[in-house]
């Protein structure tokens, strides 16, 4: 079905090749786990079999052969929902193949029942939550019968009952190519996983239980999240001191990590904001704070020295055009701005603009840029949204030894192993 | 598609008369024939509202503001001298902006922005690809909102006063990357093929379209003969 | 040269851009009515000194996408986007987004689709100005077409100067700064970005 051999693929503008020297052989009937860590080019290959990668975007190397039609989804349905309602949705992908329309109306409803949506025809897709939404894009991609499903990441920005809606809906799939970061929820689906190294070939191609062992310790090294891995557990080394901020019953303390939970739309986005000073309080309440109360009164030079917010999507943030100057921005003295650098390893992006970086990257930045004013207090929204398991560590340690040196934090998240590792004290919303 | 042919029948009525018989004609029967097209009231204010602050902007500052002295005196305070034909000049240009705008506004507000570029497609045979990626555009829009307000308050965080052209700036990266993706999802999905398209979604031109384009036709020329007189 | 046909890429992003500024338009009409006629009541031949925006589509697009039919096709949608939001000229505006498109491709086709630079994007923003103004007085919504003749003149030269200079340098100047973002990657003008 598909054949690769010694394939490699370069983005143009790019010195390094993004694969390299590929071999690989997958048959029909196959369920395949694409592994690697971040920038091994997994994405990218997952496009070059979908047949994605225009001839004028890049250059190609070796024999790339796809026999039969693929279906793919990505991992943003914002990106991927062309019509406003559900069933158009589905007809989209069969209009485009010259479906004969009395065909088109039936195979839809097929396909709606066999990813589970439960919704009528006309409903609204921006009323969909979003694991409702990529079930929706799954049955787009599955109407026209595809010989092979692609899927990229499709759970990386949903919450776990979205990625459980998503998973459920795979499990009907005879063909696919799955590339994810959190691979426990799949793996019973999987009959075989391939490993890939940066900007090179295949470095492993076999049975799923290897993972187990000594590769699977390397490969959750280096960032993917192979399970039976357990994260490091950071408990607070003192005592809390006093209240940073507080709206009703929730209260954040200095030297102390607290953690929202809840699933998507229970308003831990709201509850951020409000805490964060940077919208008054929907419901009746008064924000308190240890510099008064108010906040979203306060000057935003003001608030940004006492409290911090790190958005969802660190690109909401950008200022400026470049990765130096964003530190700067608000008369950061040099030694801080360095000192930021270094320790959230972006020395070597000071220059980059900021819209270029990485998912991974700009989350960094982003926190950066938060805590370049000293604030005492940091608020975070979903700060290990589609992370790999190496960024996650690494943030993860760092809101420990900030909350550590006296910090108050305060995190939002629908991420189970956040409040394992992180939180003195859990609020369920 | 009748929708769209009877309202620019009416609008090139307005544009060419400056009689406000005509022009209130013309608007009386829109509004009349609202709620057959399924626009409620409340509807129409949401999307009317604008348009109302606008006409009423108008008639204030050249009301006030104009340099016509003719007519009776109705208003005189301070700088500002307000006359009756200075009131009659400003009152008939917002009618006349307000009967230009309502036929649009009373398609737009009936219609399903889908089921508008189907009938584009279908029957102005438009290409197919160009329609469907504007309205795909379109949808985005609505995440456009949203978005503003989330940019608004992520540069509040960071303590900076919030600018307009730069949360535009903002909003229009994340746009054009948010559409490039779809459009790669578009492509995965064969929209790119070259195959011809079919049609799920069949609109009908029927009796009751043709009825509407005539009527208006006949409204037009009524209306223009009122003028005329 | 690139091929003269338009990609599913170069479709949605010129939507985008019409959907983006469709918005604007709607919003610049509101203003225009109250607070802007109050602002240039001294002397209103002045209004047409803002009024470039309107033009920014129509050199935008070409500058991104670089292909015939560019200029058109955004200022267009982007015309009929404002009405469909509730714009205070109905029709008309539809009347205007095509000849403003037309005086677009106009620039950039006599430079033969060839080169994007500053003079040919100032040159597409003073044509749609042009047209602009031709119809701001023969269709007169606002009642330009009223004005004494030396008013005319001043108001079209506002216009079409603020064309060439907010249309047509600040389309210039917003595309490299989008081409430093990324997102214009997949198109001509973001490919001049240093290899990484």
């Amino acid at each position: 079905m598909i054949q690769l051999n010694g394939y490699g693929w370069r983005h143009a503008g790019r010195r390094a090749w993004a694969v390299r020297g590929v071999d690989l052989h997958i048959d029909a009937g196959e369920r395949v786990l694409l592994l690697g860590p971040s920038g091994a080019g997994k994405s990218t290959l997952l496009a070059a079999v979908a047949g994605l990668l225009p001839s004028d975007s890049g250059e190609s190397e070796g024999e790339l052969d796809v026999d039969g039609r693929a279906g793919v989804v990505f991992q943003d349905p914002q990106s991927q929902l062309v019509m406003s309602r559900a069933g158009d949705e589905v007809a989209f992908g069969l209009e485009n193949l010259a479906w004969p329309r009395e065909r088109i109306w039936p195979r839809v409803e097929e396909a709606l029942a066999r990813v589970g949506f439960g919704y009528p025809l006309d409903r609204r897709t921006s009323e969909l939550s979003g694991g409702e939404q990529q079930r929706l894009v799954l049955a787009g991609a599955l109407a026209p019968r595809p010989d092979l499903l692609l899927l990229d990441e499709p759970t990386a920005n949903l919450d776990p009952a979205g990625g459980e809606l998503v998973r459920r809906a795979l499990s009907s799939v005879p063909t696919m190519v799955l590339v994810e970061h959190r691979i426990e929820r799949f793996l019973d689906l999987i009959t075989r996983v391939v490993v890939l190294s940066p900007g090179g070939g295949v470095r492993f191609d076999g049975q799923p239980s290897v993972l187990t062992g000594r590769l699977g310790a390397q490969l959750a090294a280096e960032g993917v999240w192979v399970p039976g891995h357990p994260m490091p557990h950071r408990p607070a080394a003192g005592e809390p001191g006093e209240t940073l901020a507080a709206y009703k019953d929730v209260a954040v303390r200095r030297g102390e990590a607290l953690v929202v939970t809840g699933p998507n739309g229970s308003g831990k986005t709201s509850l951020a904001l409000t805490l964060g000073g940077l919208r008054a309080p929907l419901q009746a309440g008064v924000v308190v704070t240890a510099w008064g109360d108010r906040p979203h009164r306060w000057r935003p030079k003001v608030l940004a020295r006492r409290i911090g917010s790190v958005f969802q999507n660190p690109e909401h943030q950008f200022v400026t055009s470049s990765v130096r100057s964003e530190l700067e921005l608000g008369g950061t003295p040099v030694a801080r701005v360095t000192e930021l650098l270094v320790r959230l390893r972006l020395e070597h992006l000071a220059a980059a603009n900021p819209f270029t970086l990485s998912g991974g990257e700009a989350r960094r930045l982003s926190v950066a840029t938060a805590l370049a004013s000293r604030p005492a207090l940091l608020i975070l929204d979903e700060p290990t949204f589609g992370q790999d398991r190496r960024t996650w560590v690494e943030l993860v340690d760092l809101l420990a030894s900030l909350r550590d040196e006296g910090h108050g934090i305060l995190a939002m998240t629908h991420d189970p192993e956040v409040v394992h590792a992180l939180a003195d004290r859990t609020v369920a919303l | 598609m009748a929708k769209l042919a009877a309202s620019g029948l009416l609008s090139v009525v307005v544009l060419t008369s400056r009689d406000p018989l005509v022009l209130g004609t013309v608007l009386a029967a829109c509004l009349a024939a609202a709620p057959f097209f399924g626009v409620g009231p409340k509807a129409f204010m949401q999307r009317i509202w604008p348009v109302l602050v606008a006409c009423a902007g108008i008639v204030i500052t050249l009301a006030l503001f104009s340099a016509d002295r003719g007519g009776t005196t109705l208003l005189h305070f301070g700088p500002f001298l307000v006359t009756t034909s200075v009131l009659w000049a400003s009152l008939s240009l917002a009618l006349r902006l307000l009967s230009l705008a309502v036929p649009a506004i009373l398609v737009f507000a009936s219609t399903d922005p889908t089921d508008l570029a189907d009938s584009l497609i279908q029957h102005a045979k438009a290409p197919a690809r160009f329609a469907i990626g504007a309205l795909a555009a379109f949808r985005l829009l609505e995440l456009f909102r949203e978005e503003w307000g989330m940019i608004s308050m992520a540069r509040r965080a960071r303590g900076v006063q919030r600018g307009f052209a730069r949360t535009a700036f903002v909003l229009f990266v994340g746009a054009i990357r948010r559409g490039v993706r779809l459009s790669v999802a578009m492509d995965a999905r064969g929209f790119d093929s070259g195959l011809p398209r079919t049609v799920a979604r069949p609109q009908r031109f029927g009796a009751a379209d043709a009825g509407l384009i005539l009527g208006a036709a006949v409204l037009a020329v009524f209306a223009f003969s009122l003028g005329t007189r | 040269m690139s091929n003269l046909r338009w990609r599913t890429v170069d479709i949605v992003v010129a939507s985008i851009i019409a959907v983006a500024f469709g918005v604007v338009f709607w919003a610049w009409t509101l203003l225009w009515t109250g607070p802007f006629a109050v602002a240039f009541n001294f002397f209103p031949p002045a209004a047409g000194i803002i009024n470039g925006v309107w033009f920014m589509p129509a050199v935008l697009a070409p500058l991104i996408l670089r292909k015939p039919g560019a200029a058109l096709f955004t200022e267009t949608v982007a015309s009929v986007i404002s009405a469909i939001l509730g714009s205070v000229w109905g029709w008309l505006v539809l009347g205007y987004g095509l000849l403003q498109g037309l005086g677009g491709e106009l620039a950039f086709g006599a430079f033969g689709f060839r080169r994007f630079g500053v003079p040919q994007a100032m040159l597409a923003g003073a044509l749609a100005g042009t047209a602009a103004t031709v119809l701001d007085i023969v269709a007169n919504p606002y009642g330009v077409g009223d004005w004494r003749a030396s008013w005319q003149i001043a108001y079209g030269a506002c216009q079409i100067a603020s064309g060439a200079v907010i249309a047509g340098l600040g389309a210039f100047l917003l595309t490299n700064g989008l081409a430093g973002t990324g997102v214009l990657d997949r198109f001509p003008a973001g490919r001049a970005r240093q290899a990484v």
